[in-house]
């Protein structure tokens, strides 16, 4: 069992020159799920190899638990990294195929044959241990996978987007495999993954990264309820959340023909630099249709539906006179509105909303962090 | 019912891509449109469809993956290394009953390529497995060199072509790559342990299904691999540049790369502008191609490792001619008048019968390395034959007889032409 803490560790790449991981700071607890997320490019992976010490680290210092293991050789940092092989090889057991890194090891047959038969219980693949992988679903040909990992009994389990080409549906059953089993062995992992939904539904905790740093740490609820800048609370959340960045005036934001109040102590926070603007998020399920001309209200106009059976999203266009913001939300610059299913407007109508109070968040105009 | 909204994405989209059976999944496509071909193992389902007179290789994957393997691949094929060729991404499938199906990534098969379970299941020599090892070090290798991270090293994920004695590797899995300007030292050795890990894994299988002589060390050649490899990529990027009169150095590198005694052999060489400095960056190129370059180069025809050689001083008077730029076939002709031929005929006629004179060129071209190392300068090539004459040759036995052939008249009459 073991903590991770990564201090100020950095990684620059030969012939670049920016840090493909810039002064990370991050302490994993014993035990604990961490995932680290971010874009592609973002350097979650270049963390995890640094940690693995597949990397070297050109500043800093990484731990796993109290001993400083930066310059220490890969093998001999107690890791592993799963799904890192995963090929089933069809003419050997399901036990052969879980232990085969052991028998490379040199690890006595008897050894061998005890660690694996206590991974296919926790994995709950004892009966399928002395049969071909043939005879094995496609969720149970992953966990031999796993079983992979397990056996080696390391202390921290190390996995990089373990589940980018599954297809879909394995990929969801999986992913809760993984967590599940995460819990139930108690190993502290790092998981990588550019899919904030999988971080959301798998980790304790969750790290984002973006060029390189540390954007926030925290548990998924954190993220998703209090980002700390404007790149998590675009990143987090599907559909994504609606950013725009409006006038202040008379302590209200002027959203489109709403007049938002704006918390005096958030307001206090604003600089002259800000040019009295703020950006302001609210998600699309944050926003309640109001009757057309509601006090607060601001319009919209739809140019699309969305519907997910349970939930159906509007994609338009802010009406108004202050609507000629620089509004997106995630990939789109349209406003994502959450509606309920069964009253559909059509393209062209136009609908009101309203933002639920205290379901907005503010972040400074020019350097994006949260106020308030 | 909903309609398929097919999108292709490819160089040169074919539309009669579109009359295959999309609508229903790889796993059930009709007997009819499959080219039966041996093929490695997968966790995708992959098929082998005859299309159009040629076989394409079709991958179910998801779209994301897709796309960025189809990236990889033309990338990969634009810089020349041995990988299969992408045709195209196809996705938006749908079942009739309306569910979606997964994108697929096509690619050309690669003809006579056979994945190492194929090679196995048949009656080969016992040291196939080595060979194969040798190949795919090459290959990565290679691939290291362009800066291409695999991130999924293994037989399976190899196709293998025979190329005379021996084998050449190309890669076909391209999902978990990446590819930067170069690699640091971390990304190389992890996907060398891989490689190691997932051979002995592989090898294992084989053995566990008897299709494995039983005194093949599973392991040994796993650790043979990373060997090999190690070997290989010291010799290539031990970077060397030298003052252009220090040209010896050219044969001398030449000489550890054949050393190594892998399918290693051509050197890029250049000159800076104005002709004071030499750099070398040695290639990598299949077996059997110099015989055949030199052939259509120059007509004359020899053994591989002769060819090697001969091609190899081909570039190093290139270099020393400043003739780069050059159409490749005139430089070749004036270095056969002026250098092979005047070697050649710098020996004693009754002397020449001794030895191929393609094979006494070779023994030159090694004495005067041996003298220039001693002599720390550049010998040129009639003093070096001349010494030769009298301190090698002479001693030697004759090898006509061994040969079996009438040395000197016929590889005479092919230099007339
Ligand atoms: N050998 C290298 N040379 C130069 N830059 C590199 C090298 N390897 C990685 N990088 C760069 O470092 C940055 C971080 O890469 P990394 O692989 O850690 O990102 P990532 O977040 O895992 O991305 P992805 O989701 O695409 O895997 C990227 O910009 C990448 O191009
Ligand atoms: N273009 C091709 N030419 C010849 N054979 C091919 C080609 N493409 C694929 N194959 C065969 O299909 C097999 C599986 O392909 P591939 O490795 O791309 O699948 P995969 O599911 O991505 O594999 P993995 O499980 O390693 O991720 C290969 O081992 C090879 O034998
Ligand atoms: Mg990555
Ligand atoms: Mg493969």
């Amino acid at each position: 069992m073991a903590t991770v803490t990564f201090d100020h560790a950095t990684r620059v790449y030969p012939g670049t020159e920016r840090p493909a991981v810039d002064q990370l700071n991050l302490e994993i607890e014993d035990g604990e799920f961490l995932v680290l997320v971010g874009p592609s490019g973002c350097g979650k992976s270049t963390s995890l190899r640094m940690l693995a010490g597949l990397e070297d680290v050109n500043g800093g210092h990484i731990f796993i638990g109290d001993r400083d293991v930066t310059d220490v050789q890969p093998k001999d940092r107690d890791i592993a990294m799963v799904f890192q092989n995963y090929a089933l090889y069809p003419h050997m057991s399901v036990a052969d195929n879980m232990g085969f890194a052991l028998k490379i090891a040199g690890t006595p047959k008897a050894e061998i044959r005890q660690r694996v038969e206590e991974a296919a219980k926790i994995l709950d693949l004892t009966e399928y241990l002395d049969r071909k992988p043939k005879a094995l679903s496609g969720g149970q040909r992953q966990r031999v996978a796993m079983g992979r990992a397990i056996v080696r009994q390391p202390q921290v389990f190390l996995m990089d987007e373990p589940l980018s080409n599954l297809d879909a549906k394995l990929r969801v059953q999986t992913r809760t495999q993984i967590a599940s089993l995460q819990r139930r062995l108690g190993v502290t992992t790092v998981y990588v993954t550019h899919d904030q939904t999988e971080a959301l539904t798998m980790g304790d905790r969750i790290a984002v990264l973006n060029a390189g740093i540390l954007q926030q740490v925290g548990t998924p609820r954190e993220m998703y309820d209090r980002p700390n800048n404007v790149f998590v609370a675009g990143f987090i959340g599907s559909p994504a959340m609606n950013i725009g960045t409006f006038d202040v005036k008379d302590g209200h934001v002027k959203v489109g023909s709403a007049d938002v109040p704006l918390d005096r102590s958030i307001a206090s926070e604003m600089t002259d630099a800000d040019g009295g603007k703020v950006t302001l998020g609210f998600r699309p399920e944050a926003l309640d249709p109001v009757p057309v001309g509601t006090p607060g209200s601001f319009d919209v106009e739809v140019n699309l539906v969305e519907e997910l059976g349970s939930d159906a999203f509007v994609y338009g266009t802010l009406k108004g006179d202050a609507a000629d913001v620089n509004l997106t939300a995630g990939e789109t610059n349209q406003l994502i509105v959450r509606i309920d299913p069964r009253t559909v407007p059509d393209k062209g109508d136009v609908i009101a909303v309203s933002i639920q109070a205290g379901h907005s968040h503010v972040f400074s105009a020019t350097s994006g962090e949260r106020l308030g | 019912m909903p309609q398929q909204n097919l999108q292709i994405t490819a160089v040169a989209p074919d539309p009669a891509l579109l009359d295959l059976p999309w609508d229903v999944p790889l796993v059930d496509w009709p007997e009819d449109v499959l080219a039966a071909l041996p093929q490695g193992i997968s966790r995708h389902v992959v098929r082998f469809v005859n299309h159009g007179g040629r076989v394409i290789a079709i991958k179910e994957i998801g779209e994301t993956v897709a796309y960025r393997e189809y990236e990889l691949l033309r990338q990969l094929h634009r810089i020349e290394v041995p990988s299969v060729v992408p045709v195209g991404v196809i996705t938006g499938r749908r079942a009739p009953d309306g569910e979606r199906l997964e994108a697929v990534l096509i690619t050309e098969h690669l003809q006579f390529s056979l994945p190492y379970r194929a090679l196995f299941s048949q009656d080969l020599r016992p040291d196939t497995a080595t060979r194969l090892i040798d190949a795919l070090a090459v290959l990565l290798v290679r691939l290291h060199l362009v800066g291409f991270y695999w991130g999924d090293v293994s037989l399976s994920n190899t196709l293998f072509r025979r190329d005379a004695e021996t084998f050449a590797a190309y890669l076909v899995d391209a999902e978990t790559g990446d590819l930067h300007r170069t690699l640091t030292n971390g990304q190389r050795n992890y996907d060398v342990d891989l490689a190691r890990t997932n051979i002995i894994g592989e090898l294992m299988d084989l053995a566990a299904g008897e299709l494995l002589d039983e005194d093949v060390d599973e392991v040994a050649i796993g650790d043979a691999l990373v060997e090999r490899y190690q070997e290989l990529w010291n010799a290539l990027t031990g970077s060397e540049a030298f003052a252009s009169d220090d040209r010896w150095r050219v044969a001398a590198r030449i000489e550890r790369l054949n050393d190594l005694g892998f399918d290693v052999g051509e050197l890029e060489i250049t000159t800076d502008i104005d002709g004071t400095k030499v750099r070398i960056q040695p290639k990598v190129v299949d077996a059997g191609h110099h015989s055949r370059r030199l052939l259509r180069l120059t007509g004359l025809d020899v053994q591989e490792n002769q060819a090697r050689r001969m091609l190899n001083d081909l570039d190093s008077y290139r270099a020393a001619t400043d003739r780069q730029n050059d159409q490749e076939q005139i430089v070749a002709h004036a270095w056969v008048r002026q250098v092979f031929r005047p070697t050649i005929d710098a020996v004693p006629r009754e002397l020449r019968r001794k030895l191929e004179p393609a094979q006494l060129f070779h023994e030159i071209l090694d004495h005067r390395w041996f003298i220039s190392q001693q002599a720390q300068r550049d010998i040129p090539m009639p003093e070096a034959a001349e010494s030769y004459v009298e301190n090698v040759l002479r001693h030697r036995p004759d090898e006509d007889a061994v040969l079996g052939l009438p040395p000197g008249e016929a590889e005479e009459a092919e230099l007339e032409a």
